[in-house]
């Protein structure tokens, strides 16, 4: 039997392959050769074999078959041998497989080896995938090793250590007393480990915590040695010593001196320190800074050094590599809670960042915008956020739009009224970017702006010619046509204005769509009804309600026969309708969870008024907005009152009573004068 | 790994700081590929594609930072191989950056000027590199000089052909 051709003449070949198909083939009959090669349990050739299978494995081949072959490998005696076995367990094997468990015995065998490069590698394997069980088996080893004097080891089995903890945190404990003069060292490779296992063992245990605090003096000593020492030509990364162990200390140093006044003031200096004097003209340098900036933002640090944090990240912000401004950002946007002025200090360079070319720094500085909006800066803010709303990519639209809406709803005045319905409309014509539960909030919005109402009726009209699928439009849209369709077709417009027959035809087409949820041909069906006294074209929308009198949708059917009623009993007003009579719908949702049972709606009004209930449509309200109560209430004003009513609700949700009492004082002059 | 609550005044997340490290070419080939975490396949491979496909149509002067779930991948390009690196999302991406880097130089210093050829035909040596650099997600030595002189010495342990063929196996 020939030997197996060796591994790079494997790969030469592979890659000579002009298709998939011939690449698949080649790969196959590779394949068969080393499985009969593994029948035969070929010693010699095993390693090249198993080579060539984590080859072809990551060509995304399946390579199982060489499970235990890696095992046979990290057995044998032969270092070439346990190289590439303990290579191969950590790529075809994993802790959920039992077949993993059969390497215990050699890694516990490797951990004593006598060459310490083969103890590395039971090391660094355990500590890359080391199961439970193993670790349980194996860590008093790895304890072991973490006492010796050999440095490489050391290194390994603290990081090893680290990863038995992660596994099996009960076995933490056990670790300690190895840990007393692990900072003692001089070697970087243990410093830098000991600091991840001693970070490690912090975060877990609030008794480890509290233990290792006493090391905030040695930890501060060495990071001082690191800035002020010379150049060290093993450590040093463009002028700066060993930033992955500076890095690591201040992480540590992060997690001792949070919520602990003595700790955090015992590293106040030495931050100041290294945020003044790290150079930052290149990428490891501010990597350090910015870690310093998240230490001092975490610890109980003086209102100075916060300071000169914030300042840092505003720095950072007009740096030309975009990774930094990207981390300022992201930084700012955590710290805004904490200290909302300090960063409102940057806000223009913030809102520079919204015009970047950059995508990922553009979404931050919109978050981030959105975070600093208050009631000082409400217009230029919207300004430029609606500027931005308009000109952004489609995948940002969703989120800047609810963000517009937000901010306008809790910082909107009276005086910015047309500023927040341009903004609310903007979100609204933007798509399907605004919640569903968003809208009886933007219909109130537009009632409230009553010189905006032509403009707005006209503008989603429009919309809705365009797109009749994002339901939150379609159905603000909707109800405003409802509502102001006199003004749509009067000619207050300063576009073409559409006639009758082309709205109930837009309205009409709303109701037959697929595209309409439910909740959506409600809305339509009792826009076609309101239009009912604004236009002409009366005896159209009585037959369309009569046809959906007799729907399958039950929402649907209520609405209509309701409608039809009010055609049959009340038409008589239509005509000379009492102008003394208020005819008031009342709609009730309910956006929870549990559906409201033995809904009762009552209403009081001052004593020159009289009130006339009809039933209401049901006394369940649907949950999750699914469905609304409707109910008519009928208002005579003969002293023609500004209209007040206080209204009670009463309902059973979850199981209990509830009660809720209002008074409703805002009806539109319309209603009652 | 798990998320475990903790009593409020301790960090949340006790997952490693790296969660994986992918080579792969400008035609999205795979060239390394070290998993700091438990995965299935199925995963891996979902990942994997996930990546390659995100990380290349990245536009040529975006920053090199990307959010993916709960991580924050690093990227960066060197000649036709991108390295792409996930961390956990309260890491530090531009020590992520320095740590990619580092990991170039080591390559490049044991290679000697390197090239995409030389990971492709020697791709356990890169693994052996990146395991004296990096181990259970942690960097594990940040001397460069201390692990090419390790990775030296074991080769140097590495039997020859006759001493190989001459020793006995168990």
């Amino acid at each position: 039997m020939p030997a197996p051709i060796r591994l790079r003449e494997l790969i030469r070949t592979i890659r000579t392959a002009r298709t998939q198909a011939e690449e698949r083939e080649m790969i196959q009959k590779e394949c068969a050769a080393i499985r009969s090669s593994f029948r035969e349990e070929d010693n010699t050739y095993r390693c090249r074999n198993v080579a060539k299978l984590l080859y072809m494995h990551m060509l995304g081949y399946p390579a199982h078959f060489g499970q235990l072959e890696c095992l046979k490998l990290i057995a044998s005696q032969k270092f070439t041998d346990k190289r590439i076995g303990y290579l191969g367990a950590m790529l075809l094997l994993d802790e959920r497989q039992d077949v993993h468990l059969l390497m215990t015995n050699c890694i516990k065998n490797d951990l004593n080896h006598s060459t310490q490069y083969v103890q590395g590698l039971a090391l660094c394997t355990l500590g890359c995938m080391g199961s439970s069980e193993m670790c349980r088996d194996l860590a008093g080893e790895v304890e072991k090793l973490l006492k010796t004097s050999n440095s490489y080891l050391r290194k390994k089995a603290a990081l090893c250590a680290v990863h038995v903890i992660r596994k099996v945190p009960e076995l933490m404990e056990m670790f300690l007393p190895a840990t007393k003069n692990l900072l003692s060292e001089k070697n970087h490779g243990v410093l830098h480990t000991s600091v991840v296992l001693l970070t490690e063992m912090c975060e877990r245990s609030p008794d480890m915590l509290a233990h290792f605090r006493k090391l905030v003096p040695q930890l501060v000593r060495i990071l001082k040695n690191l800035i002020m020492s010379g150049y060290s030509p093993e450590h040093d990364v463009s002028g700066i010593s060993d930033p992955f162990l500076q890095v690591r200390i201040l992480r540590l140093l992060r997690i001792l001196g949070k919520s602990d006044d003595d700790s955090s003031e015992a590293m106040n200096d030495i931050l100041a320190q290294v945020a003044t004097n790290t150079e930052t003209s290149k990428n490891v340098g501010n990597a350090i800074l910015y870690e310093t900036v998240l230490t001092i933002m975490d610890i109980k640090s003086e209102s100075g050094l916060r300071v000169l944090a914030i300042n840092i990240l505003g720095r950072f912000l007009l740096n030309n590599d975009k990774n930094i401004r990207y981390v300022a950002l992201t930084s700012l946007l955590k710290t805004v809670q904490t200290d909302h002025n300090a960063v409102q200090r940057h806000r223009s360079t913030i809102v520079d960042c919204l015009k970047d070319l950059d995508v990922s720094i553009k979404r931050r500085a919109m978050e981030l915008s959105f975070a600093l909006v208050n009631g000082n800066n409400i217009r230029g803010m919207m300004k430029e956020l609606l500027y931005f709303l308009d000109s952004c990519d489609p995948e940002f639209k969703a989120d800047c739009a609810s963000g517009v809406f937000l901010a306008a709803e809790k910082y909107g005045t009276d005086s910015l009224t047309s500023l927040h319905v341009t903004a609310v409309l903007s979100c609204v014509l933007a798509g399907s970017y605004v919640r569903d539960d968003s809208v009886p909030n933007l219909i109130q919005l537009i009632t409230n702006s009553v010189e905006m109402h032509a403009y707005t009726v006209q503008r989603l009209y429009k919309a809705l010619l365009d797109d009749i699928s994002q339901q939150p439009l379609v159905q603000v849209a909707s109800w405003c046509i409802g509502e102001y369709g006199d003004l749509l077709v009067s000619g207050q417009c300063e576009e073409e204005e559409p006639i009758q027959d082309e709205v109930l035809d837009v309205l009409e087409g709303l109701l037959v769509s697929n595209l309409s949820t439910p909740v959506t041909r409600g809305y339509a069906l009792t826009a076609i009804m309101k239009l009912s006294t604004r236009f002409s074209s009366v005896n159209r929308i009585k037959k369309v309600v009569s046809i959906y009198g007799s729907s399958i949708d039950v929402e649907l059917q209520q609405r209509a026969v309701e409608y039809n009623a009010l055609f049959k009993k009340y038409d008589h007003m239509r005509a000379n309708p009492n102008p003394n009579i208020a005819v008031i719908t009342i709609h009730a949702s309910n956006s929870t969870e549990a559906e409201m049972t033995d809904f009762v709606f009552q209403a009081a009004v001052p004593k020159t008024f009289q009130l006339q209930l009809l039933s209401p449509s049901s006394n369940v309200v649907p949950a999750l907005n699914q469905g609304t109560v409707t109910q008519v209430i009928r208002v005579l004003n003969p002293q023609k009152q500004q209209l007040r009513m206080r209204i009670k609700l009463t309902y059973t949700h979850k199981g209990s009573p509830v009660q809720d009492l209002a008074e409703v004082n805002n009806f539109p002059p319309q209603s009652w004068q | 790994m798990c998320l475990i609550v903790a009593p409020s005044d301790l960090l949340v997340c006790l997952c490693c700081q790296m969660r994986f490290l992918l080579l792969f070419s400008r035609q999205g080939k795979l060239r390394l590929q070290k998993w700091f975490t438990p995965m299935s396949d199925r995963e891996k491979k979902k990942i994997i594609r996930d990546m390659t496909t995100m990380v290349l149509a990245r536009q040529p002067r975006s920053c090199n930072f990307l959010h993916w779930k709960d991580l924050k991948i690093i990227y960066k390009r060197y000649a036709s191989l991108y390295f792409c690196l996930a961390i956990e999302s309260q890491e530090n991406e531009l020590l992520a950056l320095e740590v990619i880097h580092r990991y170039v130089e080591l390559l490049d210093k044991y290679f000697g000027n390197v090239c995409e050829l030389d990971i492709i035909f020697n791709f356990e040596k890169a693994y052996f590199i990146l395991d004296e650099f990096l181990m259970g997600g942690e960097i594990q030595e940040t001397s460069k000089q201390v692990v090419n002189r390790c990775i030296e010495s074991s080769d140097m342990l590495q039997e020859t052909m006759e001493e190989y063929m001459s020793k006995p196996a168990f």
